[in-house]
């Protein structure tokens, strides 16, 4: 960029900016909400869980109810994740890509699990399985235990993170729109060549940013699942909760040692998260490269 | 014959896209397919392409029926309009594809490939951009690295989608002369779809125009072009002034019989200072756009007040020193006429 184009745009940001006074007041503003609100509390955390030493901390963490409840949630995740992924990608390539009878109906379904309640999306899995649900008697009879079992605590967890990976693919892949895939199909790839080298790179990182984001619900995730699990400790106890139970029973540096683990898996979402938009905004598909010639 | 297509109709719900097509064009033939939007003229591109489905009707590529085929067996090369180039691949990867994914029998070897992609790379001028992405090349490189994708194949038909409609000016002229030579060099069997009279006028073996999902003639360029078979035809390839004139009398001054149209180019209509025959109408000028290859003149009929459009040689427009306001005369040649409904 040449000189005289560069004080055009210096003179031009400062006749369109704010007085100073105004502009200190509302990045104070934005900063202070952010100190008073997440700051101090994820501090609080950490200082709680530390307070009567890092001994009792490491207690708390290794304690057998504990772990199981790092098993529970891990193994929530790993099943629900992978299976939201490929729901995910099926769905948003259908919507995205061909027209078909129902495709609004699809997506306002998708979106149901944002919209409901998780108390309601737990209660109605008491109502399919419980012993006194629709299918209660059936599951009772083959002996299949579904609810206050982690049947049912995986079966909250994939509703709740239901819409994650599909809500953050059809954007992407309808501005992306059909023309790549159709000129791959003439060049002579099959449906799965055109897929796997042509679709799923495109939205690779927009998949894994949904994955990311479907992952810290699905392990953070407490009111469907608290509904469901009937808090058997050391059985069908979470990490949420487990930190509910150890805080109802007034063990407050114990709880905030558990919750120190989800607040730490929090902050590597975040990590992770930031790395991914970023891969993102340079990903040479972005049309912010420059154009030459 | 290299591509027939027959009795081609398609309904888009209560739309119709193209009703009872026949065309055929022949073995290494460049046939452009021109229209306004709407016309259809897509619509059968991609039907002949197979990434559309005739409502009836069959396609034969050399004799062979494809109407049933699938895209991918029919070895075509389509170029779309926005380029379709694949964002993530290199210009390199981009051109290779085709090849890559054959099936593990049919493909070529990495070396095969890579000598195949570097002489399409010289072929489009691009030799040292092969690492480049997409975003990183002008509109008309990525249309040539799009053709060039088309071609690796050797495809026995290809078949272009506007493939100049996103470029400017200048960028559209250069690439579709350099389309025309490399066509005399490679001579496969081509459709290209446009708007553009004149694109296709100077590129086209022949050219088809639509016309409201229909084929209003076929013909050389100089054929469509100097004898026009409907007055949309006229309309559609270049300006045009309409008299109303008597049935089979090119003689506007005879007066009108309310029927007959007559439709005569710009250029066929001279501008006198004095009547020279009692058939030549007076008129005053309007409006004078001396800037451009053939200065246009702008009049009002002084019998009906109806506007003419002229357009003279330069010389002729120096020698006449025509100013605004002034009555001058006109006579209109190679009048078309048509009876209208």
């Amino acid at each position: 960029m040449s000189d005289p184009s560069e004080t055009f745009t210096v003179k031009s940001s400062r006749s369109l900016t704010e007085p100073r006074a105004v502009r200190w007041l509302l990045t104070g503003l934005a900063l202070g909400f952010l100190t008073l609100f997440l700051v101090i509390p994820l501090v609080f955390v950490f200082v709680q869980a530390l307070a009567k030493g890092f001994s009792t901390y490491w207690t708390a963490i290794i304690e057998p109810d504990a772990l199981a409840a790092v098993r529970l949630t891990l193994i929530a995740a790993a099943i629900s994740v992978p299976l939201n992924l490929v729901f995910g990608v099926a769905a948003s390539w259908a919507i995205a890509k061909f027209n078909f009878r129902g495709k609004a109906l699809l997506i306002t379904l998708i979106d149901l699990p944002f919209s409901v309640s998780p108390v309601i999306a737990g209660i109605i899995f008491i109502l399919l399985f419980g012993r006194q649900g629709w299918l209660g008697p059936w599951l009772a009879a083959h002996d299949i235990k579904i609810i206050f079992a982690v049947p049912g605590i995986v079966l909250a967890t994939i509703f709740i993170t239901f819409p994650f990976v599909a809500r953050e693919l059809i954007p992407l892949m309808q501005a992306q729109g059909s023309e790549e895939e159709e000129a791959a199909l003439v060049l002579g790839a099959t449906g799965w060549q055109t897929f796997r080298r042509v679709t799923l790179p495109n939205v690779i990182w927009g998949l894994l940013y949904g994955v990311i984001l479907c992952n810290a619900r699905a392990m953070g995730e407490f009111g469907a699942v608290s509904v469901v699990s009937g808090h058997i400790r050391g059985l069908t106890n979470t990490l949420p909760l487990h930190v509910e139970i150890l805080y109802n029973e007034y063990n407050f540096a114990a709880a905030f040692a558990v919750a120190s683990l989800l607040a730490l898996l929090a902050l590597f979402t975040l990590a992770a998260k930031t790395i991914v938009e970023s891969k993102i905004r340079h990903h040479p598909g972005k049309t912010t490269g420059k154009t030459e010639g | 014959m290299g591509i027939k297509v027959e009795n081609i109709t398609k309904h888009f719900g209560g739309y119709t896209a193209l009703n009872g097509v026949d065309l055929d064009v022949h073995e290494g033939e460049l046939v452009a397919l021109l229209g306004p939007s709407g016309s259809g003229k897509t619509t059968l591109l991609r039907i002949i392409a197979g990434l559309e489905a005739p409502d009836s009707g069959s396609i034969y590529f050399y004799g062979e029926e494809t109407t049933h085929r699938r895209v991918r067996e029919r070895k075509v090369g389509f170029v779309f309009q926005h380029y379709a180039l694949f964002r993530h691949m290199t210009v390199f990867d981009n051109i290779a594809f085709g090849l890559t994914i054959k099936p593990r029998c049919e493909r070529p070897d990495k070396s095969h490939i890579q000598k195949r992609v570097n002489e399409l790379l010289h072929l489009i001028q691009l030799e040292n951009m092969a690492d480049r992405y997409p975003s990183q090349l002008s509109g008309g490189q990525r249309q040539r690295v799009a053709l060039a994708r088309a071609l690796a194949t050797e495809p026995k038909v290809l078949l272009l989608d506007e493939p100049f409609g996103a470029l400017d000016a200048k960028v559209r002229h250069e690439l579709r002369r350099w389309l025309r030579r490399l066509h005399d060099e490679i001579h496969v069997t081509s459709i290209f779809v446009t708007h553009d009279q004149e694109e296709a006028l100077e590129v086209a073996d022949r050219v088809v125009v639509m016309n409201q999902a229909q084929i209003e003639q076929i013909g050389t360029p100089e054929d469509v072009y100097e004898n026009p078979a409907t007055p949309f035809v006229f309309n559609f390839l270049g300006k045009v002034n309409l008299f109303h004139c008597r049935d089979g009398e090119g003689n506007p001054h005879k007066g009108p019989d309310g029927k007959t149209v007559g439709y005569v180019r710009p250029s066929d209509i001279h501008i006198f200072r004095d009547a020279e025959t009692p058939d030549d109408l007076s008129a005053e000028v309007i409006l004078i756009q001396s800037a451009g290859a053939l200065p246009c003149i702008e009049l009002k009929r002084d019998d009906n007040g109806a506007m003419v459009q002229v357009e003279i040689p330069r010389e002729r427009y120096r020698a006449l020193q025509l100013n605004v306001g002034e009555k001058v005369f006109i006579r209109p040649q190679n009048i078309r006429t048509f009876q209208t409904e």
